[in-house]
């Protein structure tokens, strides 16, 4: 920049710094604040955009058919999370209850929520299947074992999904409108930055577990020398 | 977890500790399968069986074979001699999953994505679609043309959607695939066995798709590891000699390549189990195993 250099001479030539510099020099200082004024608005306006912008841009917001609260859920029934979600006899996993499932209790009202009303008009009554939006669907290359992890690891159903089972309400489902997978599985922080073990579920977070654990299926493949890819792949 | 508790106390190699990720833990399973091909009719039910579970794409002209997919595939062999003399043979190819020396078969170790990859818990020959970017030279490194590249993003008829296989992820256009001995089964069969609180996958309860279909029962499927399966009992192989059968009329396809694999062609036939391999004309047959 020139102001560097005109700022350099000064002192060999102090006369003909004050008889014709300072005009130039005033007029360069201000188009060096206006480039430093033009950088921080471009900074932050890329910051903005790429931090708060392209993830609503990216992500649409979806609301769950019922809002359906776990806590009041989890208080009535006697086995906890596997009184819904449990493990069929042949080995699969139950995942999200189906509308016979509900009915079993909800065959009537049997409170005064809005929601179970919702429930029991639109979809009991008319034998419909609740279209729940899943929030730990993984993409479709992708074969998670419940069995595996609950059973064979002994694993609590939080150290995944969280404290969901605790939850009121259900939060809005966020898919991302490129991929279509949830939000859950890259995580909400967009830096990447995770607390919780539940906070996203990619494969690299599948992998922080793996990698600690031993066994054969940790290092069976000839490749790499860690996990097969067809453990958690189809 | 009440349930998860009484299965750790049933299961049978747990001793107090946690079960270290592994129905199967410890067990170094071969999956390998054995091929009568004095009973193959050549009917093509195991190609079918085949499609038809593992999702594999089709097209409307099935006729260019270099441009359509069959994981499994059956071949016509004939002696090449004239009538009284004439012999036919049908020869079905699924993938040979070589195991190589170590488990570097062909095609693992040519591929530059890990995209394939050996196990050596199962000795299956694995494809991760996703991970593959399509450059193909697995398929020029495999001696048995058992890999497929997807020209086209597969198209099924309206509503045959509805019939895919879950359990099977459909490939994309761009990505090469073949036959992985139907692994999803695998993966459901370890999932029972964690639930009962077995130690280890019955013969029974994971068998291919092909074998299943195969109506003459030509096709045997089970863990080459293992003497009481009868894929063992029928293929006896050696494995100081890197699988060799002891069977004399078993036999693998290009043995003396090296490439070790595990599927085992039974024939009572002396030129059947020449077309196995390309032999000089005064050479014996057989004679693989080094």
């Amino acid at each position: 920049m020139s102001t560097v250099d005109e700022q350099a001479k000064v002192p060999d030539s102090p006369a003909g710094a004050e008889t014709g510099a300072p005009p130039a020099e005033a007029a360069d200082e201000s188009s060096g604040s206006f480039i430093f004024l033009f950088f921080i608005i471009g900074f932050f306006a890329a910051a903005i955009l790429g931090w708060v912008v392209f993830p609503k841009v990216l992500y649409s917001t979806q609301y769950q058919p019922i809002d359906f609260s776990h806590a009041e859920h989890v208080e009535m029934v006697d086995e906890g999370c596997e009184s819904c979600h449990y493990l069929r006899e042949d080995g699969s996993f139950s995942g999200v209850p189906t509308l016979a499932e509900c009915i079993d209790c909800h065959e009537e009202i049997n409170g005064d929520s809005e929601d179970e009303r919702i429930f029991y008009e639109e979809y009991v009554a008319k034998d419909r299947e609740v279209p729940w939006l899943v929030y730990s669907r993984q993409p479709d290359c992708v074969f998670f074992s419940h069995a595996a992890h609950i059973v064979g690891a002994e694993m609590e159903c939080a150290t995944c999904h969280g404290d969901i089972g605790e939850s009121d309400s259900l939060k809005p489902y966020q898919e991302n409108r490129i991929t279509g997978y949830s939000r859950d599985i890259w995580g909400y922080n967009i830096a990447g930055f995770k607390r919780n073990t539940w906070d996203r579920m990619k494969m690299d977070d599948c992998s922080d577990c793996h990698q600690e654990a031993g066994g054969v299926a940790h290092s069976s493949s000839v490749q790499t020398q860690r996990g097969a890819c067809f453990v958690c792949h189809k | 977890m009440t349930s998860a508790q009484t299965h750790t106390e049933n299961g049978a190699q747990t001793d107090g500790k946690p079960v270290a990720h592994g129905a199967d833990n410890g067990h170094l399973h071969k999956y390998g399968m054995v091929i009568d091909l004095d009973k193959c009719t050549g009917c093509g039910a195991c190609m079918v069986a085949c499609m038809s579970e593992n999702n594999v794409p089709f097209r409307d002209d099935e006729t260019d074979k270099l441009t359509s997919i069959t994981w499994m595939r059956v071949y016509k062999l004939t002696n090449g001699k004239p009538y009284p003399d004439n012999d036919v043979c049908y020869l079905p190819r699924p993938c040979q999953h070589c195991e190589g020396h170590a488990g570097h078969s062909p095609c693992v170790s040519v591929c530059p994505a890990t995209a394939t990859d050996y196990s050596t818990e199962t000795g299956i020959v694995s494809q991760i679609y996703t991970r593959c970017f399509g450059c193909r030279y697995c398929m020029a490194a495999c001696p048995y043309h058992a890999r497929y590249f997807n020209w086209w993003d597969p198209v099924w008829p309206d509503g045959m959607e509805k019939y895919l296989s879950p359990n099977v992820s459909p490939r994309m256009r761009g990505v090469v695939e073949k036959c992985n001995f139907c692994f999803q089964r695998y993966q459901l069969a370890k999932d029972k066995v964690y639930v009962d609180g077995e130690s280890t996958v019955s013969e029974e309860a994971y068998q291919t798709a092909c074998t299943q279909a195969c109506p003459a029962g030509a096709i045997t499927f089970g863990d080459l590891n293992n003497p009481e399966h009868l894929v063992h009992q029928l293929a006896q192989p050696d494995d100081h000699h890197h699988g060799h059968p002891r069977n004399p009329n078993a036999f693998r396809l290009l043995e003396r390549l090296g490439t070790n694999t595990k599927v085992y062609y039974v024939s009572s036939r002396e030129w059947v189990r020449r077309a196995g391999d390309n032999y000089l004309p005064d050479e014996q047959t057989g004679g693989g195993g080094h």
